[in-house]
């Protein structure tokens, strides 16, 4: 597959770029890997609150009851049901969305179509309410206008998106 | 937000497994996930780490730059009020390419940089339009690489982690065009941004 060579070929330029341009490439790998490292930490505790959240959340039973109340809907729009949680919790939170991805690779094997939808839906979207906090927060301003709406017609569009192509040609 | 739908989910989680006749399971759940979550976090740092490492060698010989320029051009179409060789211009051109770049470190200051920069001519106490445009940007930001994504599918066994790239750039792109068609209609309609206290 052609999407194997991505991930080389952005290496293979971005390496090249480095040497040409005499920069100490090791050295700078070795900070930005050491950013990652922070990355993860900063991140761990509200993953390992959020993963119990959701295992609970998934064992007692209430996330198939609601996502069986949508199910109407969603067979409609032909969208996997176990993707739905995807919708609400995305805008909301980058960890909780990866909870719920780790919960359906769980269900569903890493291999499985529905992984592959979920995946897609995660990774195409940011994390709405957050970037709005963060950006409106620093200036100060509370009336968004219509950032909201669209942002989140944005979210829809891109998840929509994202099932309909990975369920056509995935 | 957040701290409500925790908080509400596992109330309601425990309320509702005592009703269903589902409380050895939700006692399993509650023992194993935190464990789980800790190796979740261990297995994806590698993936994680390698990338931010060569996004760093980007950001320090110029690619970012170079793509920053490439991208100008449209963000002129966007924004097309803004003095293109302005502070505001400049940052979020970068702002934009980091994160293209899944440099979210780096790419939050400059688009708070940027946020600034478009306050200080903003007249009213309301988002302008520009200010809507840069979150919208931000909000539904396409990614080169996922690296999240991708770590959590390699370590869960994955044949094929890299298959997903071209569809979430699909998916991203099309969430982005939506973004700002949108912004463009809402903000031409209103006239008047202040609508929403």
């Amino acid at each position: 597959m052609y999407a194997s060579m991505i991930i080389p070929a952005v290496m293979l330029l971005i390496i090249s770029v480095g040497l040409i341009q005499r920069q100490p490439v090791f050295t700078l790998f070795c900070d930005g890997a050491k950013e990652g490292l922070h990355t993860m930490y900063s991140i761990a505790p509200s993953l390992i609150g959020l993963i119990t959240a959701i295992g609970m959340f998934k064992a007692s039973g209430v996330l198939d009851f609601l996502t069986s109340l949508l199910l109407p809907v969603t067979a409609l729009a032909d969208i996997p049901e176990q993707v739905t949680p995807l919708f609400f919790l995305k805008p909301i939170s980058g960890s909780g969305s990866l909870a719920i991805l780790n919960n359906i690779i769980n269900e569903n094997g890493a291999d499985s179509i529905v992984t592959k939808i979920a995946s897609v839906m995660t990774g195409s979207t940011e994390t709405t309410f957050y970037c709005i906090a963060v950006y409106y927060g620093a200036v100060r301003i509370n009336k968004t206008g219509c950032t909201i709406p669209c942002a989140l017609i944005g979210d829809f569009a891109g998840m929509m998106t994202a099932i309909i192509l990975t369920s056509r040609f995935g | 937000m957040l701290p409500y739908i925790w908080g509400a989910m596992i109330i309601i989680s425990v309320v509702f497994s005592v009703l269903n006749n589902t409380q050895e399971q939700l006692n399993a759940a509650v023992l194993d996930s935190a464990g789980e979550a800790v190796e979740l976090v261990i297995s994806m740092c590698g993936t994680v780490c390698l990338w931010s490492g060569i996004m760093e060698i980007a950001d320090k010989s110029g690619v970012t730059k170079f793509v920053s320029k490439l991208l100008s051009p449209i963000t002129g179409k966007l924004f097309p009020s803004l003095d293109k060789k302005g502070d505001a211009f400049r940052a979020i051109n970068m702002n934009i390419t980091a994160n293209l770049f899944g440099l979210g470190n780096a790419a939050t200051p400059l688009g708070i940089k940027a946020m600034q920069c478009l306050q200080k001519e903003n007249v009213s106490s309301c988002a302008s339009r520009d200010m809507i445009m840069l979150v919208i940007l931000n909000t539904t930001s396409v990614q080169l690489i996922p690296t999240m994504i991708l770590s959590l599918l390699q370590s869960a066994g994955c044949s094929d982690p890299s298959g997903i790239i071209p569809f979430t750039w699909a998916a991203s792109v099309t969430g982005l065009v939506c973004g700002v068609i949108s912004v463009m209609i809402f903000t031409k309609r209103e006239g008047k941004l202040c609508t929403r206290r």
